[in-house]
């Protein structure tokens, strides 16, 4: 199924050497997921549960213990400028400016071209994310949001065939997360970019995500389930609140935070998702006639064994 | 009142200054020279004793000290004809100065060759690191002063064996903060490079080496301070030119004002190595 895909992830998993010897515990298992070309993937879930070790994996800096990552039908071996990635802390290099750090990845990606030809590709992409003036600053003199700004700047310019995006807002102040979300949403539509990226903040998965991974919690970690934002593409933040469709999904997603996540990995039973070896069920919680999965009530939660590792 | 904090300090500088400038003056005052019973009881007897002995009756009794004045006469002397050359033993202080910086300056340098790539290697490889670091931790404690009869003996060259102790002294403060900055660059500026499928070559230097330079740049100037130290002890060793081997002349010449004036110019000139290195130094340094 997932083979005819842009990005195809099979029965991925990674496992860490325990500290203290032992049987050492997959992060996660058995991930396996499919990403359409000039699709936006969200993925979801608690700390720990290895969103970042599968970005690594899919940006090539990190092996996985097993499975296979495909790319265009080919696998993914080791970094390569085809994945731009936007890391969690922007990872700009202070000596550089603006302009030097986008240019070192535009010389990177072409290294042939000429001096002025780099500079006005990389000016380009500073307009794009709107840090047009302030090409000659350094990193320090930047605030947070321009900063992971530049980082978006300096991914889009080698213009990848994908984007993976490490929870590139989580640093930032609501105000400027909101508005460099909306600048994403632009680029991405008017560039058609492959994006997979993590995030904490369901709003702003709706917001950006044609689907959306949801993980369980570590160790053992699953793709339990994948929701499909049924919104129009043409949404915003500002009239997405509007959409009767927002308010189910969003219902949907926290319930599987605050209470499903678990669950799964406790090894209870969660009939909604798929059991571990089975491909992660395709759900659309926006459209109606779709059962509401309501927020189990506390007595709904099976008694747990206090067995688990 | 309005007095900034610079302006408080120089006071209390040059303040300070002439308390040390006035308390040697009285120390060097020639003992009884105002009207002490010493003057006065001189007799004819001692003239001719003083004239037996080389030195003219108008020679006064010093306490050896040179006198500020004596002191300032000699520093304008030197000072007005630096690069004159009356053969091996009479040189310009400027030449002396020049030949122990060509020293410093081939010695360091060579060390600066070899410690910087060195570095780059353990830093860069965990498996050099802990190879090389036993030879690295015996051999850094020596005092460069150790190597000189080996060098003497093997080298059979007593210019160069000057310059292989600057080099030995040099190198390890170096190579340990080279290995040390490398190590210590971001992972994630090495996995944007990598992502980015830099060449090694680039991501060396346009990676690594920048964000290293500021650890480097004070390794470096940790080294130029030892080599300057050095170099005097070395120079009074092995003699020829240089101000080290000019101070030790003076003091065979007993000539105290010289070599006063010679440990002056190893300070000034020491100083102005190591405010070249911080301007350096600044010029690397980034903000996070």
């Amino acid at each position: 199924m997932t083979t005819e895909a842009f990005l195809s992830v099979q029965g991925l998993s990674k496992t860490y050497p325990r500290a203290g010897g032992g049987e050492p515990l997959p992060v996660f298992e058995d991930v396996s997921f499919g990403i359409e070309r000039g699709e936006f993937v969200c993925i979801v879930g608690h700390s720990g549960c290895g969103k970042t070790t599968i970005l690594n994996i899919l940006a090539g800096l990190e092996e996985a213990s097993a499975g296979f990552v495909f790319m265009d039908r080919r696998e993914v071996r080791g970094a390569s400028l085809d994945r731009g990635v936007v890391f969690q802390g922007h990872a700009l290099m202070p000596w550089l400016s603006v302009l030097q750090n986008i240019a070192f990845a535009v010389k990177s990606r072409w290294p042939d071209w000429s001096r002025a030809r780099i500079a006005e590709h990389s000016r380009r992409f500073i307009a794009l994310v709107g840090l047009a003036g302030a090409e000659d600053k350094k990193p320090a003199e930047l605030s947070g949001g321009m900063k992971q700004r530049v980082g978006i700047a300096r991914a889009f310019a080698i213009q990848p065939k994908m984007l993976l995006l490490d929870e590139p807002f989580g640093a930032l102040d609501a105000l400027t997360r909101g508005v460099i979300q909306d600048e994403l949403l632009r680029i991405c539509a008017s560039t058609h970019q492959t994006v997979f990226m993590i995030t904490h903040d369901v709003d702003e998965a709706i917001l950006l995500a044609d689907r959306i991974l949801l993980m369980s919690n570590g160790p053992r970690a699953r793709v339990a389930e994948i929701v499909r934002n049924t919104m129009p593409r043409d949404r915003t933040r500002l009239t997405i609140h509007h959409d009767p469709q927002y308010y189910r999904i969003r219902n949907h997603l926290v319930d599987f935070l605050v209470h499903r996540s678990q669950l799964i990995q406790q090894g209870g039973t969660d009939l909604q998702s798929a059991r571990a070896g089975e491909p992660a069920r395709e759900v659309t919680p926006g459209l109606e006639g779709e059962p509401p999965s309501r927020p189990a009530q506390p007595s709904a939660i099976p008694a747990i064994p206090e067995t688990h590792p | 009142m309005a007095m900034t904090l610079n302006v408080k300090a120089a006071l209390l500088s040059l303040l300070l200054l002439a308390c040390a400038l006035g308390a040697w003056q009285l120390a060097a005052m020639p003992p009884g020279s105002a009207s002490g019973p010493g003057a006065a009881a001189r007799t004819a007897a001692d003239d001719e004793y003083a004239k037996l002995m080389g030195k003219t009756a108008s020679t006064q009794k010093t306490s050896g000290l040179p006198t500020l004045g004596q002191m300032g006469e000699t520093m304008a002397r030197h000072l007005s004809d630096p690069f004159y050359d009356n053969g091996p033993n009479d040189k310009g202080i400027a030449i002396q100065l020049g030949a122990s910086l060509a020293r410093v300056g081939a010695g360091y340098g060579l060390a600066a060759l070899i410690a910087i790539p060195l570095g780059f290697l353990i830093g860069m490889s965990p498996l050099m690191h802990r190879a090389l670091d036993p030879f690295i931790q015996v051999l850094k404690p020596i005092s460069p002063l150790a190597w000189m009869p080996l060098a003497l003996y093997t080298i059979k060259d007593a210019a160069i064996s000057g310059i292989f102790v600057i080099f030995i002294c040099s190198i390890w403060p170096m190579l340990i903060n080279t290995a040390f900055g490398v190590a210590g660059v971001r992972r994630e500026w090495l996995n944007v490079a990598r992502t980015l499928e830099v060449r090694p070559l680039r991501r060396a230097l346009l990676v690594i080496l920048p964000a290293a330079a500021p650890t480097i740049l004070t390794g470096m100037r940790i080294s130029m301070g030892i080599a300057w130290l050095v170099i005097v002890a070395a120079e009074m060793l092995v003699g020829g030119t240089g101000i080290g081997y000019f101070v030790w002349n003076e003091w065979n010449n007993l000539s105290l004002t010289n070599v006063i004036f010679a440990i002056l110019m190893i300070g000034v000139v020491g100083m102005l190595l190591d405010l070249m290195f911080a301007r350096l130094q600044r010029a690397v340094t980034y903000r996070e």
